[in-house]
């Protein structure tokens, strides 16, 4: 007996507006609307929510782990990205 | 690498405080152990929504029955982020539901004991959930990432089912001399099996050294019960009502409530399925399984019609 629970979705919640999604977990859901619907009743019972974005798990592309220092380490090296990097001289404003 | 840097690694990284995420590489029985736990959890919080149930249509009051419906779709609401946790360590949920339904699967004990009167209610929300407040702010604090985060999220709604439950039980003791001996006789049901659903002592718990190497649990069993404990035994006595345990008192010294002995054979019958309501539970699991089939059926078919129905307009 195996029970079909139908396509998994990461679902983003939006707390207030003007603020980004940001991931709350995932339902099963045969498609978008019920996955809405689901992810209404499981993230947002208390009104934790003004908007909710759901995602077929299988789309979500992401970088792993073990290849993240490599991926990454183009940043290193680039202080001067940074405004700390440049010195202004004592008494000069708004920079 | 070969396996034991790899395992360092990751012991470096858990003793440094930091979580381990969904994806990363960690050792097999890390992963397993976290499934067993995470599913065992989510199924607990499923099958505990039936001993509740059973009085939703009794409920003395609206504003009773109210809360008693919220504070259960609550525990539906933990099930799913539990299964939503245990899903990002590469096991499937209907393989967690039939393991469940099958039979194969453990779940917290206490619910296994039937809610014979209206009391058991207030009781269940203030020791049960009272207990299991104290256990997940404590895995709270565990080292694998999306589990603790679903108990952040749960440690904040448990709250409100602790209060409801304290209040409930507190005005019936505060009622008539019926109402009274109906509060007490429900404390003295679910004081014990609320004692050992924190787990096994700390001399016989067989998983602890590992889940507390890998900070899968920061405290033991012992500990977080001692604390559970010291928070209800003031608030038994503040509703007027009698721990039922005749050598519990208090070590001026330690500042802790000591309690008498505890029966383990009851929890181990319990557990090995020998309690009040294990078949019940049980078949209530798989009739709610079977009843939803034609519901996720239609939803599927109906959910493909409207994807053919895209494609052609398109
Ligand atoms: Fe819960
Ligand atoms: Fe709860």
């Amino acid at each position: 007996m195996s029970t079909d629970q139908g396509m998994l979705w990461e679902v983003f919640v939006q707390a207030k507006p003007g603020i980004p999604h940001k991931h709350a977990g995932s339902v099963h859901a045969p498609d978008a609307e019920m996955a809405l619907k689901s992810a209404r009743d499981v993230y947002t019972r208390r009104r934790e929510g003004t908007s909710i974005w759901v995602v077929p798990a299988n789309m979500i592309s992401a970088t792993t782990e073990q290849d993240a220092d490599s991926f990454f380490d183009p940043a290193d090296d680039k202080v001067y990205r940074h405004p700390t990097f440049y010195t202004i001289p004592e008494g000069v404003k708004y920079l | 690498m070969d396996i034991a840097e790899k395992e360092k690694q990751f012991q470096d990284k858990i003793d440094s405080g930091q979580k381990i995420e969904a994806k990363e590489w960690v050792p097999e029985n890390y992963r397993k152990q976290l499934i067993r736990m995470i599913s065992q959890h989510a199924h607990s919080e499923i099958v505990g929504m039936l001993p509740e149930g059973n009085w939703i249509t009794r409920a003395p009051s609206l504003r009773r029955k109210a809360v008693l419906l919220a504070k259960i779709q609550d525990e539906a609401g933990h099930g799913l982020y539990l299964y939503s946790a245990a899903e990002t360590l590469g096991v499937e949920r209907g393989e967690l539901i039939d393991q469940l339904i099958t039979g194969k699967a453990k779940y917290s004990s206490i619910f296994n004991y039937p809610t014979l009167t209206w009391a058991d209610i207030g009781a269940i929300g203030w020791l049960v959930d009272g207990a299991a407040i104290v256990n997940q702010t404590m895995l709270a604090r565990g080292s694998y990432g999306p589990y603790s985060r679903a108990m952040v999220r749960i440690c904040k709604e448990e709250s409100f089912h602790n209060r409801q439950g304290y209040e409930l039980l507190y005005d019936l003791a505060q009622g008539t001399p019926e109402q009274k001996a109906m509060a007490q006789d429900a404390l003295n049901r679910w004081w014990w099996p609320s004692i050992q659903m924190l787990g096994p002592s700390d001399a016989d718990s067989k998983n602890s050294g590992e889940t507390m190497r890998w900070r899968i649990k920061v405290e033991s069993n012992d500990t977080v019960r001692q604390r559970f404990i010291d928070r209800t035994v003031p608030q038994a006595e503040a509703a007027g009502l009698t721990i039922p345990d005749p050598d519990l008192k208090f070590n001026e010294e330690t500042g802790h409530w000591e309690i008498g002995e505890i029966d383990w054979t009851e929890f181990y019958q319990v557990i090995k399925g020998y309690g009040p309501c294990n078949k019940k539970r049980l078949r209530a699991r798989q009739e709610a399984e079977h009843e939803g089939e034609w519901v996720r059926e239609a939803a599927k078919v109906y959910a493909e019609k409207q994807a053919a129905k895209k494609t052609k307009a398109a």
